[in-house]
C-alpha cells in the first residue's frame, strides 16, 4: 500500500515580527517582512514525509499559494529538511485574502495535476493558518475534491490493515479517535508529534534542482475576494506592568494568593 | 431581509454544549426572528423546530455531520447561519459551505446587524488585530467563539420536525482518549490559568537543575487552585528533544501561536520569558500577572498587568503552602 500525499501550506510572517495593519487591509511593509512556512502546514508535512517514508512507494507534493518571491525565500530553508515536490502558485497570501476563493485555487492546482491517483490521495493541511487562523481552507478544498472523509486538529495518524487510524484534539484536552477505511481523505493537522527535522544541505540541494524551475513557472493566481473589511485595528489596551522587583517570595506568594482567591 | 438560523448539535447523551446556547444569545442580540436547528444524539428532543437524529448522526464525523448541516439549512432557506465554533461544528461547516456556494467566517466574537448590514468581528494573526468585516455571499456561516456571548436559557422545542437524511461514510468513531500521561489542559471552567515556562528547567542559582521539584511545585499548584494548566512552546518541545522535562506536559498544554487560546479570568505565568507568539494566546485572559527573575522580559513590556521580578521556586513553595 502506498498513498499520494499532497500538502497545502501557505507562508506566514515570522511570528517574532511587528505587525501592523494598513488600509486595504494590509500589513505594513508586508513585503519586507519575512516570512516561514505556516507553523500548522509544516507539522503537517513532517508528518506526511514521515508517513510516506513508512509506505514505499508513497509520492509527496506540496502545494503553495504565496507571492512568487518569498515562496522561494521559504523554500531555501524548508528544502532542506526533507524530500517532496513543489507546486508552486503565485498569489497573495495573507490574512485578509478569502479562503473560499483560496481553497478553490489549491483545489483547482491538485485537479490540474496530470498524475493524481485519487483512490491512493490523502490530502494534508494545517488545521489553522497563521495569518487567517480560519481552519476552513482544507474542508474547502476536500469537498471541491469530493473527499468526504476529513479530520480537522489530527495529532496522530497510523496505518491498520490498509485503514487510517486518526487521532483528532477536541474540547476538554481529549483525542478523538476515528478510524477511515482508506484514502482519499483531508486531514487538516494539528502539532502532531514530530520535531522540526534538521537542516540537510544535500536533500536542500536535490530539491531545489525540480523546484526552482518550478517557481519560475508559477501560475499566477488571483484569487477574488469577497470580504468587505469595516476595519482593522490593533488591540487598544497596552497594559500598564506594573514591575515588583523589593517583595520577598512570602510577600509575593500572599499578593498572589489574595488575588488568585478574589 | 435575513434568514436566521441557528445551527447546534448535541453531544453525547443529548447534552446540548454550553456554547450553543451562547450562540442562541449571539442570534437574539440581533434583529428578526431566527429558527434552530439541532443534530447529534436525540436532537429530535431539543431546542430545534428542524432536527437531524439516528444511529449515524450521533458521533461526529465530516460526512455524516455534513450531510446533517446540509439538509437543515437548505429546509431553513437560511441566509445566514450561526454555529457554536466547536470542533464539530468547525470541522464541518466550512464543506457545508463550499458545497452551498457560501460563505464561512470562524472565531466570531461579535456578530452584529445595523441598518446596512451584518457584519462579523474577529482576529487576525492569531490574535494579534482584530477587525470587523461583512460578506453578500449566502449562506453566510458564522462560527461564534465559544465564551464571546452569555449562555441563554432556551426551552424545547414545541413542535420538531424531523429531517430524513441519508449520508454514507467511511469512517467509524472509536472513542475519546486522554493524552497519556497528560495532567488536565483547560478546564473551561476554571477561572486561572497557570503557565509554565522553560524556566522551570533550566540552571538554577546553585548551577543544578530542579525539575523534580518543579513538577511538584506547578503540579501542587494546579490541583489545589483547580486552575487550567498551560505551557510555553519550548518547555513541550524539550521533551522532543530528549532533555530532563516535565513528563506531565504535551503539545495539547501549549498556549499561543501555535497553541490554544484558552479564555479565563485570570492567567500566571511562571518561568516563561513572555515572547510575543506566546503572548498572542492570552488574548481573552483578562488579568495577568507573571514571575520571572528578569525585569526586561517580555511580560514587563505592557503584556502583563504585574511582574514580579524574583524566583518562581521560592515564590510558588510559599504559594503552595497559603492556599
Ligand atoms: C513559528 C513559531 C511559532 C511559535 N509558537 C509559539 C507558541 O504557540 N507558544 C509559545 O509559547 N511559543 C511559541 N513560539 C516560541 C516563542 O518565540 C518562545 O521561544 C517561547 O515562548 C519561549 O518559551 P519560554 O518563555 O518558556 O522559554 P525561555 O525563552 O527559555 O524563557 C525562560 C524564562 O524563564 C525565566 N526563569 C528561569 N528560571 C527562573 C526562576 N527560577 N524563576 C523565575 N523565572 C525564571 C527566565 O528569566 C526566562 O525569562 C513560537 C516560535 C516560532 C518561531
Amino acid at each position: 500500500m502506498s498513498f499520494e500525499i499532497i500538502v497545502c501550506g501557505g507562508l506566514a510572517p515570522d511570528p517574532l515580527q511587528t505587525l501592523e495593519p494598513v488600509p486595504g487591509p494590509a500589513l505594513k511593509n508586508e513585503m519586507m517582512l519575512p516570512a516561514v512556512f505556516d507553523p500548522w502546514a509544516a507539522h503537517a508535512l513532517y508528518e506526511a514525509a514521515h508517513l510516506a517514508a513508512q509506505m514505499p512507494g508513497s509520492r509527496l507534493r506540496v502545494v503553495c499559494l504565496a507571492p512568487k518571491a518569498k515562496l522561494q525565500q521559504v523554500m531555501m530553508k524548508m528544502a532542506q529538511k526533507l524530500p517532496f515536490e513543489l507546486i508552486p502558485l503565485d498569489g497573495p497570501s495573507n490574512g485578509f485574502s478569502d479562503a473560499g476563493p483560496t481553497s478553490e485555487a489549491l483545489a483547482g492546482a491538485i485537479q490540474a495535476l496530470p498524475d493524481v491517483d485519487i483512490s491512493r490521495l490523502l490530502v494534508f493541511g494545517g488545521w489553522e493558518s497563521a495569518t487567517r487562523g480560519a481552519g476552513v481552507v482544507m474542508q474547502m478544498v476536500g469537498e471541491r475534491l469530493g473527499i468526504t472523509e476529513q479530520f480537522l486538529a489530527v495529532d496522530e495518524v497510523k496505518v491498520d490493515a490498509g485503514a487510517l487510524v486518526i487521532k483528532e484534539r477536541v474540547e476538554g484536552g481529549q483525542h478523538m479517535v476515528s478510524r477511515c477505511a482508506g484514502p482519499p481523505a483531508v486531514l487538516a493537522w494539528a502539532t502532531g508529534s514530530l520535531p522540526e527535522p534538521p537542516n540537510h544541505p544535500q536533500t536542500g540541494m536535490a530539491n531545489m534542482r525540480t523546484m526552482m524551475p518550478a517557481l519560475q513557472k508559477a501560475a499566477a493566481v488571483a484569487p477574488a475576494n469577497g470580504v468587505a473589511y469595516h476595519e482593522v485595528a490593533l488591540p487598544k489596551v497596552q497594559r500598564e506592568t506594573r514591575i515588583v522587583k523589593d517583595l520577598s517570595a512570602a510577600e509575593i506568594a500572599r499578593e498572589l494568593a489574595t488575588w488568585v482567591k478574589e | 431581509m435575513e434568514k436566521i438560523l441557528v445551527l447546534v448539535h448535541t453531544d453525547e447523551g443529548g447534552v446540548l454544549p454550553r456554547a450553543a446556547l451562547e450562540t442562541v444569545a449571539a442570534a437574539r442580540s440581533l434583529t428578526g426572528d431566527f429558527t434552530i436547528g439541532v443534530f447529534g444524539e436525540k436532537a429530535g428532543a431539543s431546542i430545534g423546530s428542524l432536527a437531524v437524529e439516528g444511529e449515524a448522526f450521533s458521533a461526529p464525523r465530516y460526512a455524516t455531520d455534513a450531510a446533517a448541516c446540509e439538509a437543515i439549512v437548505r429546509k431553513a432557506g437560511a441566509t445566514l447561519v450561526l454555529a457554536p465554533n466547536t470542533f464539530r461544528m468547525a470541522r464541518c461547516l466550512p464543506g457545508v459551505a463550499a458545497r452551498l456556494n457560501g460563505a464561512v467566517d470562524t472565531h466570531a466574537v461579535a456578530v452584529s446587524h445595523d441598518t446596512e448590514a451584518v457584519t462579523v468581528t474577529r482576529w487576525f494573526y492569531r490574535q494579534r488585530m482584530e477587525g470587523t468585516l461583512a460578506r453578500e455571499a449566502r449562506p453566510w456561516f458564522i462560527l461564534i467563539e465559544p465564551g464571546a456571548y452569555e449562555a441563554a436559557e432556551a426551552s424545547l422545542a414545541a413542535a420538531v420536525e424531523v429531517l430524513p437524511v441519508e449520508a454514507t461514510t467511511r469512517t467509524t468513531h472509536v472513542g475519546y482518549v486522554s493524552p497519556e500521561s497528560g495532567e488536565q489542559t483547560i478546564r473551561p471552567d476554571a477561572r486561572l490559568l497557570f503557565v509554565a515556562g522553560a524556566g522551570w528547567t533550566k540552571k538554577q542559582a546553585d548551577g543544578a537543575v530542579h525539575t523534580d521539584e518543579a513538577g511538584e511545585l506547578i503540579l501542587g499548584f494546579v490541583r489545589t487552585a483547580q486552575s487550567s494548566l498551560g505551557s510555553s512552546k519550548s518547555l513541550v518541545d524539550l521533551s522532543g528533544e530528549g532533555q530532563t522535562v516535565l513528563p506531565f506536559l504535551t503539545h495539547l498544554h501549549q498556549v499561543g501561536q501555535t497553541g490554544s487560546t484558552p479564555r479565563h479570568r485570570k492567567g500566571l505565568a511562571t518561568c516563561c520569558h513572555g515572547e510575543e507568539p506566546h503572548v498572542v494566546g492570552w488574548r481573552f485572559i483578562n488579568e495577568r500577572r507573571a514571575v520571572n527573575l528578569d525585569p526586561n522580559c517580555g511580560w514587563a513590556r505592557g503584556k502583563a498587568d504585574v511582574l514580579y521580578v524574583a524566583d518562581a521556586f521560592e515564590v510558588m513553595r510559599e504559594l503552595n503552602r497559603l492556599i
